[in-house]
């Protein structure tokens, strides 16, 4: 039909035009078409990209069971109140002997030990050093065994992870699933207790059973350096164990290396943790997904585990969102006005029920928001980053009940309920004969029943990027129409190498990006103890003294040389945006929600971005006004000054003075975390920046 | 009538025996029947039965037995089988708490899955032939996809590492087989009595597949009679071990459970097998307990072996063995009817505790890396407590070692780089000659042939730990193997441990009679371990993925070329002028076309106009792209909206 209509158009030309002249081809035609008209179009994709990334919560689907084997909740509990009693037990005997003795971690671990060989387990203790994360430029994507051991290990701070392994009655043992509950043997809660109590309720349980398939293990990890380091310790044994001697060995009594004792491949981990009283009148589970660098989990994971606490325990399920978006006006409005949209798509058509209430919009979008922002992060929300590190599927579940710590009568039904849900989860990926490959990997939640494939969310960015080479290409011929007026050197109207001189200083500007972004590594190799805010202000300096030597070894790249030298700023521009394009879609590859915040960022400075001194001299208050909003927007997408921003908005309190130092403590954290953000921000952003600001003060 | 029949078989059988002796040769086809209970010390009851039937080597019998199963001796004429080893296991043996180094657990210790070795009396040429027919009557025997074997990629030609040293010998293993009673029924088949009678009448199904380990085995060996014109003899020997849970009522954890025949398999024995030699029941109780009752001579001693403090015996066992760290208590069943059947039942009266003898190194083997990265595999021997205890320690050179046989096979799909190989012994790297002794390797070739290592090591006697890492990488699977569906992963089958110096045997201090469990315990038996199967997941590529990337290339392809082309061939000069006199030639076909066209859209022909018709041109093509943007965007939201709900 449509095929049809073209060619009678085709058609059309030929006759219309009377002579017959050669038609350019319907792509050569929409490519001219658009570029010829890019800041129309830039306009329409970038909002269009915005409006997109606004509408998601709405586009959101009910999550579903997609592997059929999980089969979650259709077996019924097996637990008894015998299994509840051993659990309050351990949790009583825990804090009777804290009570006793205070601060000897190392006994109630051995209690811990204790009891989980008396539900026939096999355990060991493993020593691990909380060794600090070390920003190494060149383990940026190795992977997680690149972890070198210390040499020399002081024996003054290590700690002892407590592991119990139940053998699958009939199973082979080439499979596995590991539960882990981090506590702090030293200062731990009660309320942290009660997470070894729940585990010991399902443990016990677990040892009596005919139905596992795979071996479980239960991981007691010593959360005192942390809930991440004691995990990711164990996994690097359990994975990539160094078969020579090591010095913590030497440390504490008991030999750990030969005890260690593995259970084949991890198919799945939950991490349980319990803190805090629930602010609501259910008990309140909340489920922690993202791991370094935006990985997820298998989206069946999460939906057994909301399927369960939902329908079968009657837990109050969440996820992270972002308090302060939840009371903001404008987010209001706009959810006022899908609303209302709704509403009339379903006057028009009762099909069409995409409208969906103001307070469901405002918790989707909040919801989204938190996800999209720990993805962008690339830093795990929990212990189960170094599952998913390993390639193993895991999740964090943080339970919070609704009464004190020392209800007797409550920790029972407590109990209970807690070891049900795990029962139940353990119990599905046991049932699969498969790795979990059936649904998604690549998703955004916005609730724990309602998530966004990545489908559906791609749109956003594609939206939001596609303007860029438009702009890039009728920018070039833009500059490369001004030079040729502008010069009469018949060598210099070589038209197809215009672009070189830009590329040079954009290639300059990116190299020092990729300078900026190893001189952490040799500022922490200053010796001496500095404060973040002394290492802040190093760098600053560093870099700027550079940025500076970049300016005056290469002519030309500089803002304030003469006009004559320099490259036309179309041109620059039209590069700059190249590069940016290419900058930005690599990094969808790698981590998309960091491209897509990067792009929300860098797409309207890179668009907007035009010589301020035309502009001011002109005095038209349509390119003031242009003039204005570069500048506005360059400020924010300057990292340190986004970098407060989103800390106001995330409602962690406006930054003083020390925005230096608590800047150089995040950026820190994220090349510990080896998240790729941080190489986004060094490599391309930053550049793209300058380069913006060299447009923004060229002198044409 | 039924009971007239009832009454004639056992007079039937009398009399076929008769007959057999009376046409016979010197020895006659003898069958036994045995099951040896032994309690674990994780409280658990381990069952052996064992079934011996014993084909004498003669002429006469010709193609036809009396108790010898038919299936079994046509297999060995037809293939020429020398011995055989078939095992069908399920669970895996827990070689810290039901031993590792008595005969019992060196011979039916097994690994998981279906295991196959066997030695052929034929030319070297024709032993994979064999082979492959064997795995191929066995399958079809026994229930099992054990034609699997038959591909030359999942078998291997060990030399000397599987500990019989012969060249003819080819291994196999499938750890991914299920085994269920179909393995089981086929199994009992061969027995003369079936599971309707005697020890075998125990086999309830349920309880049988409800233990925690599950080993069926057959073993059959030819015995070359030595004279001419005489055929070999048979001797086949099957044994099924399982290790059972006894229901517990009492509470207290440090007890043992007290157990009966009858309550472990909810059946009792009502009489032997007729057709048996001898039927036994055997309960052997080892540590502390075969200490302390030591030297006991008078009646009521005798008596206080199996009714004293620590526990008692339901029936009184009929003779009593004593061997150096255990007790055998013997019972004949012949004894036992249907009004009197055979329960024997133990109860505990105080906690006991006792710990099995355990093999010199205890190996696990685990993988070393994660996800579809390259990794390693790892082979880890720890030393066991009773390590200094055992005999079998070899002086050589002053120096006190202890020898152990590292057999493994490696599929193909997991490519070994044998230079890599790297020991370790208590935490420090050895080079290989210093324990290295022995080593053979046969490399696979991708999709024919699996590889194969055999190491002898020669450790210190004082080791505590010794580790092997080896890496790998990982292949790529032909289309057609992959699996239809997602899959776990692939398995690597277990790899075999042994101690060439060490031997293990029951050695009971009075003279045994001629029962042929006890003669097998007493003959000395390699110590062995099999490792855990390893799980390794290979990448499993998107297969939908070749046609989308056939369609994304073709597509790339069409408009790079096309554009290509167009750019070095095109002359937009020559043609326009040939266009422009083409024009006036065929301006009818055109006309006519227009004159269509128009009246289509019900409009006048416009004349061809010349003015401006670039900007023309471009403005309607604008129209054009808006109207197709405006088609495919209705169209997607049509689709979105569709599929949606």
């Amino acid at each position: 039909m449509a095929t049809e209509k073209r060619n009678k158009e085709e058609e059309e030309v030929k006759t219309d035009d009377g002579s017959p002249k050669i038609k350019p081809r319907p792509i050569v035609q929409l490519g001219i078409f658009l570029v010829a008209h890019s800041p129309v179009f830039s306009v329409v994709f970038s909002a269009a990209g915005v409006l997109a990334l606004l509408i998601l919560p709405l586009l959101a689907k009910n999550t579903y069971i997609s592997e059929n084997a999980l089969m979650p909740g259709s077996a019924r509990s097996m637990l008894s109140n015998r299994d509840v009693s051993d659990g309050s037990k351990l949790v009583k005997d825990i804090k009777n002997y804290r009570l006793n003795h205070e601060g000897q971690g190392v006994e109630v671990q051995k209690l811990v030990g204790k009891y989980m060989s008396e539900m026939v387990a096999e355990v060991y203790y493993q020593k691990f050093h909380p060794e600090g994360n070390q920003f190494h430029p060149l383990h940026f994507f190795s992977g997680p065994d690149s972890y070198t051991l210390l040499d020399n290990v002081s024996c003054a701070s290590y700690g002892v992870n407590v592991a119990g392994i139940i053998r699958a009655p009939r199973g082979d043992g080439k499979e596995s699933i590991v539960l882990v509950t981090p506590y702090d043997f030293i200062n731990g809660g009660d309320y942290e207790a009660l997470s070894l109590g729940i585990t010991s309720t399902l443990f016990s349980l677990l040892a009596r059973v005919t139905w596992l398939s795979k071996d479980i293990i239960w991981l007691v990890a010593d959360s005192r350096y942390g809930d991440y380091r004691p995990v990711a310790a164990w996994l690097s044994e359990y994975h990539s164990p160094s078969f020579k001697v090591s010095d913590l060995l030497k440390c504490g009594e008991r030999n750990t290396a030969d005890n260690f004792r593995r259970a084949g491949t991890v198919a799945a981990a939950l991490v349980l943790k319990v803190d805090g009283r629930s602010e609501r009148f259910e008990d309140t589970l909340s489920i922690y997904a993202e791991a370094s660098n935006g990985q997820m989990p298998n989206l069946d994971l999460i939906n057994v585990v909301n399927y369960l606490a939902v329908h079968r325990q009657g837990f109050y399920v969440k996820v992270e969102k972002v308090v302060s978006l939840l009371s903001s006006s404008w987010l209001k409005i706009i959810g006022e006005i899908f609303e209302a949209v709704g509403k009339l798509a379903h006057t028009l058509n009762p099909d069409w029920n995409f409208g969906i209430p103001v307070a469901d919009y405002l918790e989707g979008s909040a919801t989204l928001a938190s996800s999209l922002y720990s993805q962008a992060l690339g830093i795990p929300t929990g212990p189960h980053g170094a599952f998913r590190d390993n390639q193993v599927d895991a999740i964090t579940l943080k339970v919070s009940p609704r009464f004190p710590p020392d209800s007797k009568t409550r920790q029972h039904d407590f109990f209970l309920r807690g070891a049900r849900l795990l029962e139940g989860t353990i119990r599905s990926v046991n049932n699969l004969l498969e790795k979990f490959h059936q649904s998604f990997f690549l998703y955004l939640l916005t609730s724990p029943s309602k998530f966004i494939s990545v489908g559906v969310y791609m749109i956003a960015f594609a939206l939001l990027v596609a303007p860029l080479p438009m702009v890039a290409a009728s920018l070039y011929i833009e500059g490369c129409k001004a030079l040729t007026k502008s010069t009469d050197n018949p060598t210099e109207n070589l038209k197809s190498w215009k672009w070189l001189d830009a590329a040079k200083q954009v290639f300059a500007l990116h190299l020092f990006g990729f300078i900026v972004t190893l001189l952490p590594y040799f500022i922490c190799q200053v010796p001496g103890q500095h404060s973040p805010s002394n290492r802040s202000i190093m760098w600053g300096t560093t870099s700027s003294s550079l940025l500076l030597i970049t300016f005056a070894a290469i002519p030309g790249c500089s803002p304030f040389t003469s006009r004559h030298h320099g490259t036309h700023w179309a041109v620059l521009k039209s590069v700059t945006i190249s590069a940016a394009f290419i900058g930005l879609c690599l990094m969808s590859i790698i981590n998309f929600a960091t491209a897509e915040i990067g792009a929300l960022l860098l797409v309207p400075t890179c668009l907007m971005a035009q010589p301020i001194k035309p502009a001011l001299r002109s005095r038209r208050i349509k390119s003031m006004l242009g003039a204005f909003c570069s500048m506005v927007l360059l400020t924010i997408g300057f990292p340190v000054m986004f970098f407060a921003i989103s800390k106001g908005l995330f409602g962690e309190g406006l930054v003083g003075l020390s925005l230096g130092g608590e800047f150089w403590t995040w950026l820190e954290s994220l090349w510990a975390w080896k998240s790729a953000t941080y190489l986004y921000i060094g490599m391309v952003h930053l550049p793209c920046w300058l380069l913006c600001l060299c447009i923004l003060f060229h002198p044409s | 009538m039924a009971s007239l029949i009832r009454s004639w078989i056992p007079l039937l059988i009398l009399q076929s025996f008769l007959v057999a002796i009376a046409f016979g040769s010197k020895e006659a086809e003898e069958f036994s029947e045995a099951l040896l209970l032994k309690p674990l010390p994780d409280r658990k009851v381990l069952a052996h039965f064992h079934f011996e039937n014993r084909a004498p080597p003669s002429n006469s019998h010709g193609r036809h037995h009396h108790l010898f199963p038919k299936a079994i001796s046509q297999l060995v004429q037809k293939f020429r089988v020398k011995e055989m080893e078939l095992s069908f296991t399920q669970g895996r043996w827990n070689h810290e708490h039901w031993g590792g180094f008595d005969p019992l657990s060196s011979m039916n210790a097994k690994p998981v899955g279906v295991e196959l070795w066997a030695v052929f009396d034929v030319p070297q040429s024709q032993v994979d032939t064999s082979w492959k027919n064997l795995t191929h009557a066995l399958s079809g025997l026994f229930c099992a996809s054990i034609n699997f074997l038959e591909s030359s990629t999942s078998y291997a030609a060990p030399t000397w590492g599987f500990g019989t040293n012969s060249d003819k010998l080819r291994y196999g293993s499938l750890p991914r087989e299920a085994v269920c009673t179909e393995n089981l029924t086929p199994w009992l088949k061969l027995l003369p009595c079936r599971d309707k009678d005697g020890i075998s009448a125990l086999m309830n199904r349920p309880s049988v597949y409800r233990g925690f380990y599950h080993s069926q085995r057959l073993h059959l060996s030819t015995v070359e009679s030595g004279q001419e014109g005489l055929g070999s003899g048979i001797v086949l020997e099957q044994t099924l071990t399982v290790v059972l849970q006894p229901e517990t009522t009492s509470v207290e954890t440090n007890m043992q459970p007290s157990w009966s025949l009858s309550s472990l398999f909810g059946r009792k024995v009502v009489g032997s097998c007729v057709l048996a030699k001898s039927s036994n029941v055997y309960l052997q109780l080892e540590g502390r307990l075969g200490h302390e009752s030591k030297n006991v001579d008078t009646e009521i001693e005798a008596h206080k072996l199996w009714k004293n403090a620590d526990f008692d015996l339901s029936l009184k066992p009929d003779r009593v063995l004593r061997e150096s760290s255990s007790l055998l208590f013997i019972f004949d069943i012949d004894k036992s009817s249907d009004s009197e059947p055979f329960d024997l039942g133990l109860t505990w009266k105080l906690p006991s505790k006792w710990s099995c003898q355990q093999a010199p190194l205890q190996a696990t083997r685990f993988l070393m890396g994660s996800g579809n990265e390259r990794g390693a595999i790892a082979i880890l021997l720890k030393a066991t407590e009773s390590q200094e205890k055992l005999p079998g320690r070899v002086v050589t050179d002053g120096r006190c070692t202890i020898k152990a046989n590292i057999f493994q096979i490696f599929p193909w799909y997991v490519k070994v780089y044998y230079h890599t190989l790297q020991i370790f012994v208590d935490q420090q790297q050895k080079t290989d000659c210093e324990v290295l002794k022995k080593i053979n390797v046969s490399p696979s070739t991708d999709k024919v042939s699996s590889g194969m290592l055999e190491m002898m090591l020669e450790l210190p006697c004082e080791v505590k730990s010794a580790a092997i890492s080896i890496e790998y990488d990982k292949g790529f699977l032909h289309i057609d193997e992959y699996p239809p569906d997602a899959n776990q992963g692939f398995d690597i089958p277990s790899a075999l441990i042994s101690f060439p110096s060490h031997h293990a045997s029951l050695d009971f201090q009075e003279e045994l009679s001629k029962s042929p469990l006890l003669s097998s315990f007493k003959e000395k038996s390699l110590v062995r371990s099999y490792t855990e199967v390893l799980l390794v997941p290979l990448t499993t590529p998107d297969f939908s993925m070749p046609y989308n990337v056939i369609t994304i290339t073709c597509t790339i392809f069409a408009l790079y070329f096309g554009s290509l082309l167009n750019v070095l061939r095109r002359r937009i000069g020559e043609e326009e002028r040939f266009l422009k006199s083409q024009g006036k030639k065929t301006f009818g076909l055109k006309q006519l076309l227009s004159r269509l066209t128009a009246k289509i859209r019900g409009r006048p022909i416009e004349p061809p106009s010349s003015d401006s018709p670039a900007a023309q041109s471009s403005f309607l093509s604008s129209k054009l792209i808006f109207k197709i943007i405006l088609v495919a965007g209705a169209a997607a939201a049509w689709q979105y909206f569709s599929t949606d709900n």
